[in-house]
């Protein structure tokens, strides 16, 4: 639950709809051929949807979503979909849903625009496309309107917002009642995005929400106990993992150089700094990770992140850099030889170390008395940056 | 002169009865900031003593600035509490509020935002937020008072430790103040707002800008600057190794499709006359280029 937003399948947002009283279509999730045949026989419709459930968009247009008209193709369409890779996105589960009579295509989302500080209805009778598309061919239909955060979307802007996107008339009701309760699943759920796309007039004149795509924000997740449920590991990288067991904020990369710093700023800069100064040398050496032991971290947290690093295979050679406000030098300095001592012989790679600022005499001082082979301590940002590329090249 | 804080500046600390709190208050009062009061609620009539001098606790903010005159308030309660103790300082009519907190729901941030700048009264800065100093003046939240002294630059950065970074880089020249506005998506005050004040400020010559990936307070700034503020800026952007759609610790840097990257960044406030270093040092080094121009 660390990081910005957590992003739901469309199942669960699907579930979380129909909890608010939006109206959805029925649909069940299938993990095998033989379940996706057992829920289109339970939903009993002459026509099913079988659709992928993962993380991104446009999986209609890589072979996601497909019509089955009897249990016997429903199993026969998911075990096409299933094992799909959609955008590095494997497909794990289906949603067996409903099929539906769609006579009109609608959009609408409500999001957080850091822009205006403020949030953002967004709404267009053309939906089912490529609303990115639309937004920049036809910004007309595209109907924005901002909502005041301390009053959500009640029923006077789900009014304005229905009239803005010029709804017609004898729709307008119903779409703004919908729209009351897709700001109520915004609202009490802590999202950051609720989309639906398409929102659709059906057949006989219903309003549904045929797709759901929400995100929640991780900062929240203390109040939403229930939220443990949407813990979602698989398709992140067994480092990543691990670093999240250990409260560390880490992500994998592509490169060879090993990256330790302290606050997300200075982290971004010291990976810019590293690849820059890669730019030259044989093999351009870039950076393997990004790690953040945040403000004040202790020893044992710099152990616990040079562990992970080191567990990396493809890194070459750790760059340390740290400079102390709250975190101490020392402390920086006392994780190194720790986890030095502990890893004993496992530790093969160099470790080029730049401190400054929050009892840096002392660090600096500490690991010059413990004098490790592998430990080289530079003056500067860029000196070290330059030195860690230069290791990496060398050890191509 | 400075921005927003100054010697003038009386403080008081919420959630300074907290480990958090208390830690960084006795920093602040070492630092030399008028300290006057602390505010948790529950707690009215206790005090916490520092350096032998005890500082009294209040219910609410409102109370301690009756009985102190303070103006100005620090935020360290925990997250879940944090909109709360926001709206308290909004209510009592504090000229600034300054949210340390991290973790805040985006929610909550937005709600007491909106709240603030429809009181018209309390400048907001944070949450997610190092705070900001006028060296030799004041110095509220957690920004070491001993990288730089005071002078002529100012500074706005999104990031605590680049802004430690590039005032430990340009110390030699000094800070009117230097503010760090915080990661997250949604802030108090904005690079446009921090721009604003230093180009208002005579005390500050030279304005030195850093973003980072995500959203588009850069592009927003850059074009203000065009605009509006005829001081040098000098700017660096951090992140342009940062791969599309991964998260990299703040909540606010992370880069969705083409808007927010690093290189729109640096290209939009190039467009506006800002020169950009590629490192905090080579940025560092166009700054004293341009001051020495100055004089």
């Amino acid at each position: 639950m660390d990081g910005v937003g957590v992003d739901l399948f469309e199942y669960q947002a699907r579930d979380l709809f129909e909890a608010h009283g939006v109206p959805v279509l029925r649909g069940i999730t299938a993990r095998t051929p033989e379940e996706a045949r057992a829920a289109a026989e339970e939903l009993g419709t002459d026509v099913v949807v079988v659709k992928a459930q993962v993380k991104t968009g446009g999986r209609g247009k890589a072979g996601g979503v497909k019509l089955a008209r009897s249990p016997e193709e429903a199993a026969e369409r998911a075990g096409e979909i299933l094992g799909l890779d959609i955008k590095g996105h494997r497909v794990e589960t289906v949603m067996i849903a409903e099929g539906a009579q769609i006579a009109e295509e609608y959009y609408f989302s409500l999001l957080l625009d850091r822009s205006t500080r403020s949030y953002l209805a967004m709404c267009s009778v053309e939906g089912g496309m490529d609303i990115e598309t639309l937004a920049v061919e036809r910004p007309e239909a595209l109907a924005r309107t901002e909502v005041d955060p301390l009053v959500g979307l009640d029923q006077a802007k789900a009014e304005e917002i229905v009239a803005a996107a010029g709804f017609a008339e004898a729709d307008r009701a119903e779409l703004a009642r919908v729209l009351v309760l897709l700001g109520e699943v915004y609202r009490e759920n802590d999202a950051t995005l609720v989309e639906v796309n398409p929102l659709v007039k059906t057949g006989d004149g219903r309003i549904v929400a045929l797709d759901a795509k929400v995100t929640l924000d991780a900062n929240s997740a203390f109040r939403h106990p229930d939220w443990t449920a949407y813990a979602d590991e698989s398709s992140d990288d067994p480092l990543e993992v691990r670093a999240r067991a250990k409260h560390l904020n880490y992500v994998k990369l592509d490169g060879s150089v090993g990256i330790i710093g302290n606050g997300a700023g200075l982290v971004m800069s010291t990976l810019d700094v590293v690849a820059g100064a890669g730019e030259d040398l044989p093999g351009q050496p870039r950076p393997a990770n990004f790690l953040d032991i945040g403000g004040g971290a202790s020893a044992q947290v710099m152990a616990n992140g040079l562990d992970i690093i080191l567990s990396d295979p493809q890194v070459k050679v750790v760059f340390v850099n740290v400079f102390g406000g709250i975190t101490a030098c020392s402390e920086v300095a006392k994780g190194i030889i720790d986890a030095l001592g502990i890893l004993g012989e496992r530790a093969t790679r160099p470790i080029v170390v730049r401190l400054d600022g929050n009892a840096v005499e002392i660090g600096r001082h500490m690991l010059a008395e413990a004098a490790h082979p592998l430990v080289e301590v530079r003056e500067t940002m860029d000196d070290a940056a330059r030195r860690a590329a230069e290791l990496a090249a060398a050890a191509e | 002169m400075s921005i927003w804080l100054d010697q003038n500046s009386v403080v008081i600390v919420q959630g300074m009865t907290g480990s958090e709190g208390r830690k960084h208050t006795q920093r602040m009062i070492g630092a030399g900031t008028r300290i006057v009061a602390g505010v948790t609620p529950g707690k009215g009539g206790q005090s916490v003593t520092f350096e032998e001098e005890p500082v009294p606790v209040f219910d609410s903010v409102a109370e301690a600035k009756e009985a102190t005159g303070a103006n100005t308030s620090v935020v360290f309660v925990p997250a879940p509490f944090t909109r709360q103790a926001v709206i308290d300082a909004v209510d009592a009519g504090l000229d600034l509020s300054v949210v340390i907190t991290e973790g805040v729901p985006v929610k909550d941030t937005a709600e007491f935002v909106d709240y603030a700048l429809q009181s018209g009264t309390t400048r907001l800065i944070g949450p997610n937020c190092p705070g900001l100093i006028s060296p030799g003046r004041s110095n509220v939240g957690i920004i070491p008072p001993t990288i730089s002294g005071p002078g002529r630059i100012g500074l706005v950065s999104k990031s605590g430790t680049l802004t430690y970074q590039m005032m430990f880089e340009l110390r030699d020249i000094g800070f009117s103040t230097a503010v760090g506005i915080g990661g997250d998506p949604v802030n108090g005050s904005t690079h446009i707002d921090a721009l604003a004040a230093f180009e208002a400020d005579p005390e500050t010559d030279a304005i030195v800008m850093i973003g980072e990936i995500g959203g588009d307070a850069e592009e927003r700034a850059a074009a203000f600057i065009a605009e509006h503020v005829t001081k040098p800026v000098v700017g660096y952007v951090a992140g342009f190794t940062a791969p599309v759609g991964k998260t990299m610790g703040h909540a606010g840097a992370i880069v969705t499709g083409s808007v927010g990257t690093a290189k729109a960044k640096k290209a939009a406030l190039e467009a506006a006359g800002v020169r950009v270093g590629r490192t905090p040092s080579e940025t560092a080094s166009l700054m004293r280029e341009v001051v020495k121009g100055l004089s």
